[in-house]
């Protein structure tokens, strides 16, 4: 038992007890939330096939393996896992693309190796920074944006090592 | 995202064709979209549930017990907005659900916030201020306390401990979250500076 697996459990019966202290409709509030979550699920599946099948055909093709390759030494070089690389590539376009990256390289390395963690992390630690950046200036009707998109992709560019590093230091490669 | 997918597509098309692998790329993508609702299937569950919980929070009034406790950081982040005034409210709100995890709720307090802090800047005309690159840079890292995604797509691929990276993710979003304030400020600090020589 780790600390980590007390994380989940505690936020949940806090959640829950500060909730009814407060006299709000537990039951009600909950399954108003599950369904939103539910529509969540439904309006990712579109996206979610047409990637699956776009990466699997990249796959499948043998350019993934040709990719990896070609970046294996500049990963490497700082201990990065180079099939998790397309990833890095992808996760600032594209939410659904980042997950469907996610699944191809969970299926080929397996789960708990040192390439999917880094992968999940990646995934948990980061934002579809364009998007993001479009929904909120656009609000505005902003059409310069000055230095918003270089910081953020100063982050965006550098936390992928630092991803790969903290995994390891964590679990090992 | 339409050149994405134009060019992948077209590039294993090639790939495919110079290997000989037009049989396996061909029944990959049929097996492909078979499992994409396979995935959704397994990750809806969790998604369901956070969300659900997530919600009873909302209720229950935590997302502005959180901004609260927030407050202090966004007067030292946001140097343009009036204190206590409605874009300072909307930011902090912005930032507690994003904590939380409320994507659905996060987004709107967010567009708010943007337009509130373009009304409380009366020279604002298309050229973004301090304190909308600092929004917008702000969500584009992630500040989210429980990545239920990771934790589900984890789940779906058979992890032991779907959550045992929790520290890992927290470590590099810190990090993230750092660089992404300091290149901004440092940026527009910069830039004002010029500007000002300029002058």
């Amino acid at each position: 038992m780790s600390v980590t697996d007390w994380i989940i459990p505690l936020i949940t019966v806090f959640v829950l007890t500060y909730a009814a202290f407060k006299r709000v409709d537990v039951f009600g509030a909950f399954c108003e939330g599950a369904s939103e979550g539910l529509k969540t699920c439904a309006e990712i599946l579109p996206a979610l096939v047409l990637l699956l099948v776009c990466i699997g055909m990249f796959r499948a093709s043998g350019a993934v393996e040709l990719l990896t390759k070609a970046l294996e030494p500049l990963c490497a070089a700082v201990g990065f896992p180079s099939e998790v690389m397309p990833l890095v590539v992808l996760r600032p376009f594209s939410g659904s693309g980042a997950m469907a990256v996610y699944n191809e390289i969970a299926s080929s390395a397996g789960a708990d190796t040192f390439a999917e963690r880094v992968a999940a992390t990646l995934i948990g630690s980061s934002e579809t920074t364009f998007y993001t950046a479009a929904v909120y200036f656009s609000a505005v009707r902003c059409h310069r944006t000055r230095c918003a998109i270089p910081a953020a992709l100063i982050s965006d560019c550098t936390a992928w090592i630092v991803c790969g590093a903290v995994v390891f230091l964590f679990f090992g490669a | 995202m339409q050149v994405i997918l134009v060019v992948i597509p077209t590039l294993s098309l090639i790939f495919a064709a110079v290997s000989g692998r037009m049989g396996e790329m061909s029944s990959a993508m049929l097996a492909k979209s078979g499992e994409a609702v396979e995935l959704v299937i397994s990750l809806c569950g969790i998604i369901c549930f956070w969300s659900g919980i997530m919600r009873v929070a909302q209720r229950a009034g935590l997302v502005e017990k959180l901004a609260r406790l927030l407050s202090p950081i966004v007067g030292f982040l946001f140097k343009g907005v009036k204190r206590g005034g409605k874009a300072a409210g909307l930011i902090t709100l912005n930032i507690a659900a994003n904590v939380l995890g409320l994507g659905n709720a996060s987004t709107p307090l967010g567009i708010a916030a943007m337009k509130a802090i373009a009304e409380e800047s009366p020279d604002f005309c298309g050229s973004a201020t301090d304190d909308m690159i600092m929004l917008a840079v702000l969500n584009t890292a992630s500040l989210q306390l429980v990545p239920t995604t990771a934790a589900a797509l984890r789940a779906a691929n058979g992890a032991a401990k779907p959550f045992e990276i929790l520290p890992c993710v927290w470590i590099v979003s810190v990090y993230s979250l750092v660089v992404v304030v300091a290149a901004a400020k440092l940026m527009c600090f910069f830039a004002h500076k010029r500007r000002k020589r300029e002058l």
